[in-house]
């Protein structure tokens, strides 16, 4: 909020105060997530593929500026030049819909990230509702673009998708649902801050140790159940980003490219730019949830400092979701589903009722 | 009680290559497809046919020898050796000592980077990438070896009838002893990252199962009949070459990890080959004729004009190769019929997909290791 004020005060120092002026630092503000997804997504086209190189053993690109680091850049242009086709079969409507839809997902989940004690697009106290919910447009996106291809590739792409999204939000809303209980609060800017004074307050060891009314240094007790949870978010997050070992519904091997097969240009970049988004949001929900958000693990930390800290643990994850596709295989469609339904919803109840149980044995 | 409606569904067709990324070249497979069940499937085959059998009527009998490079491609030394075998069959040509060690040494280099390939791409369809990469790392060393003794790294008519177009080259046997100590490690790599990872597993064990007597009946050869529990290898079972001499085993699938002749078993046994191959690779280095100074073209007869008719099998890393000439006393062959292992392989892959997912359909075609060059010849 402080940072909006300044920027309307800026602008109505240069126009003048009122409407215009409020509408305008409005889309700047909104802004600034979009620049950081941008520059985000130049670094993490180039880690994905310096990384890929350092696992497989060879260099990656190395032609294109110092050591390739200009590549990302260099790919963007040649999307923007390429030919934006429209199959004759396809529903253009839908078609031209999809990407813009799975791109304001991704996005609008950004608005309630806390990147630090300063900085949250807008401080809302069903933070984590908002999150889940915005999240499920997702699949509405796939869907639009598997039906509107009129490609049977596509088609199967977006119902495996969408079966794959829908499942895992169940687990992924039982591991948040956890942290919520423990923490007693919806909102991730609360949430980030009880988790300050160091590595100890994290709520993957059971949360704030030094207040009374969250069990006190007792509540090591729930790392366990924390632990759980920790994992079923992060395999529900892999699946629901469609990473490897979920990567089902663009299954290179059977789906050519699944429910973006159809896809060219700047639209594909888009789904493209979606997708990284979606795994920094992941990411930096998990660290916000269980890894302390912006604050440090050694002792508390000052605003500036923390926007350090919370892209910080973001990037790790982006680097794990990474490392994971170049090591594992995928999984079939049906193990897939039995993944979810068989393993992590039954884990993530007995989360769930393990934390509430202790949390009030506690207090 | 009202009978629950049934929901009307619709079998769909779906065109799976000639450019899809997992049929393994230009393979063209039609699978009807109920939903994500496979309910059949159709190969097409014939986009890569070259007319090798009409061509081979036209050339000289060494002439041919390019030709067959063409047909597996992915392992030209092995088929190389299944076809000048088959010439000095039928001129009863003596071959030095020398030459049958190097072919023989080269044949399973061969086989090592042609399993190599199938097992990478294997990966590969099942959606892991990594292993992929280091194995092109390793068979690259074995192209080396190749390309510093007759100059070519994949097509390399390099074999000829009653000898060999170079010497080995000085390099080759040190480069040799080296890696087999790194393929080993490579080898002991791929179990761990692959083999025997979970997912994989999972995806494989199971899939695709085809039984014995099927793949007897079904003409079936190579990893796709051993996986199924059948010990047939024609080094062993008719040995030709100087194949009698080493000390390898038949691997053969296990019911230990997964069932019998399943997609898994067919992965396993080419997992043991490699290893057998490298225990062949090793005992080579041990008894080549180090002092041996023939010259590997002495034994080239002058006149190629073989009479009569033979059939010749050799083991390909595909399966068995086979070849019926038939001579006339002309320079040219009246008729050569291969037999090719990846066509009547090829042939079981409607049988034993049926009823599984379009995922399996394409880890089944992956473990039965195509070449297309072969099949449409």
């Amino acid at each position: 909020m402080q940072i909006l004020q300044a920027i309307y005060e800026f602008f109505a120092g240069l126009l003048k105060p009122g409407m215009l002026s409020l509408l305008l630092s409005i889309l700047v503000y909104a802004a600034i997530p979009l620049v950081f997804i941008l520059l985000y997504a130049l670094v993490a086209i180039l880690g994905e593929m310096k990384i890929s190189a350092w696992l497989q053993d060879r260099l990656g690109p190395m032609r294109t500026g110092p050591k390739g680091t200009l590549q990302p850049i260099a790919d963007i242009m040649k999307l923007l030049q390429k030919e934006d086709t429209t199959p004759t079969a396809a529903d253009r409507t839908l078609y031209q819909l999809a990407p813009w839809v799975i791109f304001i997902g991704a996005y609008a989940a950004f608005a309630v990230l806390p990147f630090s004690a300063v900085y949250i697009g807008a401080r809302i106290n069903t933070g984590v509702f908002y999150i889940l919910s915005i999240g499920s447009l997702t699949v509405v996106s796939i869907l639009l673009a598997g039906w509107g291809s009129n490609n049977k590739y596509s088609l199967i792409g977006a119902m495996r998708s969408v079966a794959q999204i829908i499942s895992y939000e169940i687990p992924v809303a039982l591991a948040v649902l956890t942290v919520v209980l423990v923490a007693g609060s919806m909102d991730l800017q609360t949430i980030a801050n009880l988790q300050g004074g160091g590595i100890q307050n994290w709520f993957l060891f059971g949360g704030p140790k030094r207040i009374a009314g969250f069990g006190g240094s007792m509540n090591i007790v729930l790392t366990p159940v924390m632990l759980i949870a920790f994992a079923i978010y992060f395999v529900g997050s892999l699946a629901e980003t469609n990473r490897v070992p979920f990567d089902v519904p663009e299954a290179e091997s059977e789906l050519v490219a699944g429910y973006h097969t159809e896809y060219s240009g700047m639209k594909f970049a888009i789904f493209f730019l979606a997708e990284y988004a979606s795994m920094f949001a992941v990411g930096s929900i998990a660290a916000t949830l269980f890894l302390g958000g912006w604050q440090s693990p050694f002792g508390y930390t000052s605003a500036t400092i923390g926007i350090f800290w919370f892209i910080l643990k973001g990037l790790a994850f982006v680097f794990v979701q990474m490392w994971i596709r170049w090591t594992l295989p995928r999984l079939r469609v049906d193990q897939v589903m039995n993944v979810c339904w068989k393993v992590l919803i039954p884990f993530g109840l007995v989360a769930v009722v393990a934390a509430s149980v202790l949390t009030v044995a506690l207090k | 009680m009202v009978e629950p409606r049934r929901l009307h569904t619709e079998e769909m067709v779906l065109n799976v290559g000639p450019q899809h990324p997992s049929t393994h070249g230009v393979l063209r497979l039609e699978v009807i497809l109920d939903g994500e069940l496979v309910v059949d499937v159709i190969p097409h085959i014939g986009y890569l046919h070259r007319c090798f059998e009409k061509h081979a009527e036209h050339m000289t009998y060494p002439q041919v020898i390019p030709y067959v490079d063409r047909m597996d491609y992915i392992a030209a030394m092995s088929g190389e050796h299944g076809y000048v075998t088959a010439v000095e069959r039928m001129m009863n040509i003596e071959v030095p000592e020398k030459v049958e060690y190097i072919r023989v040494l080269f044949a399973e280099l061969q086989r090592i980077a042609s399993h190599s390939i199938a097992i990478g791409t294997y990966g590969l369809d099942a959606g892991a990438f990594t292993p992929f990469l280091y194995l092109f790392r390793d068979r690259e060393t074995i192209l080396e070896m190749f390309e510093k003794t007759c100059g070519a790294r994949f097509l390399y008519n390099y074999m000829w009838i009653g000898g060999l177009s170079h010497d080995l080259h000085p390099d080759v046997l040190p480069m040799c002893r080296e890696f087999v100590k790194q393929s080993r490690a490579t080898h002991k790599e791929i179990n761990n990252l692959l083999t025997f990872n979970h997912i994989f597993m999972e995806r494989t064990a199971g899939i695709g199962v085809l039984d014995p007597q099927v793949a007897i009946n079904g003409g079936a050869s190579g990893p796709m009949l051993r996986a199924c529990g059948v010990k047939w290898d024609v080094r062993k079972n008719d040995p030709y070459s100087i194949y009698d001499r080493f000390d390898f085993d038949v691997a053969v699938g296990s019911s230990e990890y997964a069932t019998l002749g399943d997609s898994f078993n067919r992965h396993w046994v080419r997992m043991q080959e490699w290893e057998q191959s490298l225990n062949i690779i090793e005992q080579i280095l041990e008894q080549y004729p180090i002092n041996d100074t023939t010259d590997v073209q002495s034994a080239i007869p002058k006149r190629i004009k073989p009479d009569g008719e033979i059939y010749s099998r050799t083991e390909t890393p595909r399966g068995e190769l086979g070849f019926y000439i038939v001579g006339k006393g002309d320079v040219k062959p009246w008729r050569v019929k291969p037999r090719s292992p990846a066509f009547s392989n090829l042939s079981l892959l409607p049988l034993i997909s049926r009823g599984y997912l379009i995922a399996d359909l394409i880890v089944i075609l992956g473990s039965i290791d195509i070449v297309l060059g072969e099949i449409d010849r």
